[in-house]
């Protein structure tokens, strides 16, 4: 509610507004009754036609200002909404674009996407409800209760056993509800995980004949959400009937109390009828309010669900006085360098990578190998530092990592990495993400490198190719070339080739390596690899495995000496010397 | 009445559903559903009356007993006693009544969704691959979940709304004329007003928020794009930028909601004014014919009723035009739903199938003159003969993405040839159960889908009753054993949706031990070991001989090393087969293959050569 309550506050006069407004309209509903008591008391019983048409101008009058005033309100509630989320949305887009790789993790993509649209909507309709509505049924419940008052103190009383047993059933109610609908929905959810599952899996689950267990469970899935939603509806029907008994209570009441009265001369029969009056509109309010609470409560529950984002803290911090060891050691000065590192993950029990220890010169080619899970994207993660190490320190240029601004690091690092993503766009606004203001040559000179010049230079428009949402229209060879060309357009010092040759044959993963070893500037670079031929030319490689170096050194040194490589370069290689 | 004019009115204007069914035949399929609850639902009708009419009633009650409380020493005590305690039981026997009512519309709205959606997700199995490999999950996962959830509200809404507000209108208007005709008319004649203006209003705000709906979508696709992809945005350090295209769409959105928001919340306001004229009208009317009449013709206490029963009068207007759109909008929701519940299932196994045995299974498949494509206008595969003895091994090659996935489409007959036939131990095919054909492969995809589950689970997929000690020796014969043994509960460590927290490699080892425990007769592996590095995969490739001898395989992969022992290579391009023989004939013919097997030697010759 912070956030959200940060954001109303910029719109402090709408949100006053809306309400007053609202205010307004309800004060003049709750004299309707008192004119028609008047009409009743005075005009009926004078036999006074002139008072009668006055006092219906006067009605019709009143209808005006309430019209306008309910304008009013619903234009200051609609602005002060969709103003105030329009905010939150900035604020939780920026928020999340800033969160590091350890957040982003922990979170979830599908969670992230759902707080950024179907939760932020529902804070929207909450905050527009309650500014017109929310506030209008308490006001007019009490409202009625003291123009009661004013009318006839005895026959009031009655309002004021009234109206708490209705704000206990209702607030009751509520209270049982909330809980059920969320079992409702995690219900729903369950019926939904199934069906997601079942489709994605729809070959697997043919080839081993599970059709029938499949619909066995999601049939119980599906009775039992059925189940609690009846049960739920049970509950939450009880409101509209339970409340209709009780203010038809309460009239019986009034009128049992007032008769006296009415017979001693203490009171008319039109007051009577507006105390009456009073009570029916109360009853109207209830059932408008029942069903805005609704919508507000789960407005708090998504508003709370953006809160616990919002609050997750973004970004890393930035160490700015972190010691510059040989910052002034120029070309002699590592260009990476990993001291000691281990690096445990959030939400892992073990640690990914431990006692990472190497340091690599510029202009150097490194090549990562070793098994699924060893670690090798991990330790790459770390030089442009998505990760921070949870021991030792990391350190670019003799620089620790985190005594960088974030973009200044980045910037030193081209990386393509192992999921080929391309964004909707062109072919050029893809590569500018490299190198905002790259030049058309620069950005041919990169594509040819990459080995995309061919069919770029194919393409209707060819940089101003269209690229759809993900690069659908690409195939998964081309993505992946056309991500190497925009990591390669910046002519970054470092480069990191995260097994991004894995979706090429290996004729053009050949020329590529060639192409990288001809670039005109010499840039350190990492390549990650499961070939070994990918990786045989490298000046280092590091072998991994369960996070822990195992080898280190050239193609041949390791043959010798590492019994891990050997075994991955015989697997590759075994029977294929011709 | 009420069905009929469901009907009836949409259709009359002509509206047609996105998928260009009428309403009509949409609601027919409804009622369909509806049918099995028939009984209950002519209860809620009746219910549905009785508490329209009590409701009614009660004001008039009121009234009376208004009417006997005139004025000082006008009072008759017992008249009111009597009438209160009328009063009292009838609100009383109402609310029962209502939320029982209330609950006999819920059953039978929920039962009819679960039945829709048990309906839909049992034809989900039995829909062809294609309808599946051609519809994206989420938009038929939407179609089960939130179309079917809208539809239920719309549902609900109907029945508590729609034929009470009918019924409400008729009966005030009937109760109205037995106290006084001249003030019903005012009555009926002002209130239309009020639906007018709401329809106005409506009608403007229509396209407001078809705009506003149009740019969330783009808003949306946008977060989709960003928010899914942000490593790769942080990487290159694009944050900023997207923010400021963000807040652009943000910009555009926040002016388009407001004046949708703004305007169609007129709607409100508006009927509220013209439900007061309405009520001011009642009153003057009301007040004039009591003092002309000398409250003869009309009483105090029956003005205070009539002002009651304007004030319900407009109210049911307002709902049944908000039910209206609820209603279209549901209808619209649930005709998407019966899009996939009607589609065309794939062909049912003949009555007659046989039932393959894996006794009978003698590992001879044969493919005899097969034509098929995916579409008619792009022909893959044509004329193809191939035939299997017992024990061999084919392996399929060639570049990402050259329909090597094909020749399993039609094996598994996820898919069925457009002519020819397939034949395994000489039957065809077609004449066999799909379960057993199925049955008969032991198949291990590049796409390692695992189901939310315990990793035993998921091990014992194809043999449920394996004991504990059968599957951990497949785990260790998969290699999988080791890092198991490692996760937080071993073999009782649930997998989240999607594997979860393993790794791509890890939940590939996991579908291979899952073939390896139950160990069909022939066996399928696409990519099978692509994720899993390469010298986990030599230790595999130990187990996979071992399962391999004797059985008929299958072998998809785009690491040459691993096909090179294979009996029968077909080499693949463009979905088309275009070369077919063992290792050395297809060096020996210098074509494709041969430039596929010399380009994985290109850097080590290179490395030769400094």
């Amino acid at each position: 509610m912070k956030y959200l309550l940060k954001y109303l506050g910029k719109y402090k006069l709408e949100s006053f507004f809306a309400p007053f407004f609202k205010l307004l309209e309800a004060c003049f509903d709750l004299i309707v009754p008192i004119v028609v008591k008047s009409i009743i008391d005075v005009g009926i019983a004078n036999g006074d036609n002139a008072y009668v048409v006055k006092s219906c101008i006067l009605l019709v009058a009143l209808g005006v200002v309430g019209l306008v005033c309910a304008v009013t309100a619903q234009y200051f509630a609609a602005r002060a909404a969709v103003g105030s989320v329009t905010g939150i949305r900035h604020e939780l887009f920026s928020h999340l674009q800033r969160l590091s790789y350890t957040e982003t993790d922990s979170i979830g993509t599908s969670s992230m996407i759902t707080r950024m649209t179907s939760d932020i909507n529902q804070v929207q309709t909450g905050i527009n409800m309650t500014l017109r509505l929310f506030l209008r049924s308490p006001i007019i419940v009490f409202g009625a209760m003291i123009m009661a008052f004013t009318i006839n103190a005895r026959s009031a009383l009655t309002f004021t056993v009234l109206v708490p047993v209705l704000a206990i059933i209702v607030f009751g109610i509520i209270l049982a509800g909330i809980p059920l609908y969320r079992k409702v929905q995690s219900k729903l959810d369950r019926v939904t995980a199934i069906t997601r599952e079942n489709l994605s899996g729809t070959r697997v689950i043919r080839a081993f004949n599970k059709e029938d267990d499949e619909i066995r469970e999601f049939d119980e899935a599906n009775k039992e959400h059925t189940s609690v939603q009846n049960f739920t509806g049970k509950i939450t029907a009880l409101m509209n009937p339970l409340t209709y008994v009780c203010v038809n209570l309460g009239i019986v009441a009034l009128i049992y109390v007032a008769a006296p009265d009415i017979d001693n001369g203490s009171m008319t029969q039109g007051e009577l009828v507006a105390m009456y009056n009073y009570m029916s509109q109360i009853l109207v309010e209830l059932v408008k309010l029942a069903n805005t609470i609704f919508t507000v409560t789960k407005a708090v529950a998504c508003g709370n669900r953006i809160q616990a984002v919002l609050d997750t803290p973004a970004g890393m911090e930035i160490k700015r006085n972190a010691e510059k060891t040989g910052a002034d050691c120029g070309i002699n000065c590592p260009a990476v360098e990993f001291k000691n590192v281990s690096l445990k993950y959030r939400s892992a029990g073990a640690q990914t990578l431990s006692g990472i220890d190497f340091s690599v010169k510029p202009g150097m080619t490194v090549g990562i190998i070793g098994g699924t899970g060893a670690g090798k994207t991990s330790l790459v993660n770390m030089i442009p530092r998505f990760y921070d190490a949870t021991q030792g320190e990391v350190r670019v240029f003799g620089k620790n990592v985190n005594g960088y601004e974030l973009k200044e690091l980045r910037k030193l690092i081209g990386i393509v990495p192992q999921k080929a993503v391309l964004f909707k766009g062109t072919i050029r606004s893809n590569l500018k993400w490299g190198k905002e203001d790259a030049t058309d040559e620069e950005m041919w000179k990169a594509l040819e490198i990459a080995q995309a010049r061919d069919f770029v230079e194919q393409k209707d428009g060819k940089l101003d190719a269209e690229v759809k949402q993900n690069g659908r229209n690409f195939s998964g060879g081309q993505r992946q070339r056309l991500c190497i060309a925009r990591a390669l357009v910046s002519r970054a010092p470092i480069l990191i080739f995260d097994d991004s040759s894995s979706a090429l044959d290996y004729a053009t993963d050949a020329r590529l390596r060639r192409a990288l070893a001809s670039l005109d500037y010499s840039p350190t670079v990492f390549i990650i690899s499961q070939r070994t031929s990918s990786i045989s030319h490298a000046d280092m490689i590091i072998v991994l495995e369960d996070g822990e170096f195992v080898g280190k050194g050239s193609h041949e040194e390791l043959l010798e000496s590492c019994p891990v490589y050997k075994e991955i370069y015989d697997s590759q290689f075994m029977g294929a010397t011709r | 009445m009420f069905l009929n004019k469901k009907k009836r009115k949409p259709v009359s204007k002509k509206m047609e559903l996105p998928s260009g069914v009428t309403y009509g035949q949409t609601v027919a399929k409804v009622l369909k559903y509806l049918n099995r609850y028939r009984w209950l639902f002519f209860f809620s009708l009746l219910l549905a009356v009785a508490v329209v009419a009590l409701t009614l009633y009660l004001p008039i009650l009121i009234g009376d007993a208004i009417d006997l409380a005139v004025g000082k020493g006008k009072v008759d005590f017992d008249g009111i006693l009597s009438i209160l305690v009328e009063i009292a039981v009838i609100a009383a026997v109402t609310g029962i009544l209502q939320w029982v009512m209330n609950v006999c519309n819920n059953k039978i709205a929920f039962g009819i969704v679960r039945k829709l959606r048990q309906d839909a997700f049992e034809k989900i199995q039995t829909l062809p691959l294609s309808y599946i490999d051609n519809h994206p999950v989420g938009d038929t996962v939407s179609r089960v979940i939130t179309d079917v959830d809208q539809f239920s509200d719309g549902l609900i809404m109907g029945f508590s709304q729609f034929f009470t507000s009918l019924l409400t209108i008729v009966g005030t208007i009937g109760f109205m004329l037995s106290i006084n005709p001249t003030i019903t008319a005012v009555v009926v004649l002002v209130t239309p007003l009020s639906l007018f203006v709401a329809a106005y209003i409506a009608k403007k705000t229509f396209n407001l928020f078809k705009e506003q709906s149009e740019i969330r979508a783009c808003q949306t696709s946008y977060i989709d794009e960003m928010i899914g992809n942000h490593k790769v945005v942080a990487a290159f350090s694009q944050e900023e930028n997207a923010i400021n295209t963000f807040d652009e769409i943000n910009v555009k959105l926040e002016k388009c909601s407001l004046k949708a928001l703004f305007y169609s919340s007129l709607t409100n306001p508006c009927t509220r004014f013209v439900n007061n004229l309405v009520y001011a009208g009642v009153a003057f009317a009301g007040a004039l014919i009591c003092i002309a009449s000398g409250q003869t013709a009309l009483t105090v206490g029956a003005l205070s009723s009539l002002l009651n029963y304007a004030n319900q009068y407009t109210k049911p207007f307002n709902e049944i035009s908000g039910v209206v759109t609820e209603l279209q909008n549901a209808l619209a929701c649930v005709s998407r739903l019966f899009e996939l519940i009607d589609a065309e299932s794939q062909i049912p196994d003949s009555e007659d199938a046989h039932e393959l045995s894996w006794d009978e299974v003698d590992g001879k498949v044969a493919i005899d003159n097969v034509s098929f494509s995916y579409t008619k206008d792009k022909e893959l595969i044509k004329d193809f003969n191939l035939s299997i003895e017992k024990g061999q091994r084919v392996a399929i090659v060639g570049p990402t993405g050259c329909g090597k996935t094909t020749v399993i489409n039609l094996l598994m007959r996820f898919y069925d040839v457009d002519s020819g036939k397939i034949t395994v131990s000489g039957y065809d095919i077609k004449n066999l159960t799909r379960a057993s054909l199925r049955k008969s492969y032991g198949m291990v995809l590049q796409d390692t889908w695992l189901k939310t589950g315990t990793v035993r689970d998921n091990i014992a997929m194809g043999k449920p009753d394996a004991t504990d000690d059968e599957i951990i020796a497949a785990a260790k014969q998969a290699h999988a054993h080791s890092f198991i043994r490692r996760l937080p509960e071993g073999y009782g460590t649930r997998i989240g949706e999607d594997g979860g927290q393993l790794s791509q490699g890890q939940k590939q080892l996991l579908c291979i031990a899952r073939v390896i425990l139950c160990l069909p007769p022939m066996l399928i592996l696409d990519e099978a070991t692509s994720s899993i590095d390469t010298r986990t995969e030599m230790k595999i490739q130990n187990a996979f001989a071992t399962m391999m001898k004797g059985r008929t395989s299958f072998i998809v992969a785009h690491r040459l090393s691993t096909i090179k022992e294979a009996d029968i290579i077909l080499v693949m391009k463009d979905g088309k087969i275009i070369e077919k023989g063992n290792h050395e004939e297809l060096i020996s013919r210098q074509g494709f293959y041969c430039d596929l097997w010399n380009s994985q030697f290109q850097t080590v010759e290179d490395n030769k050569q400094e």
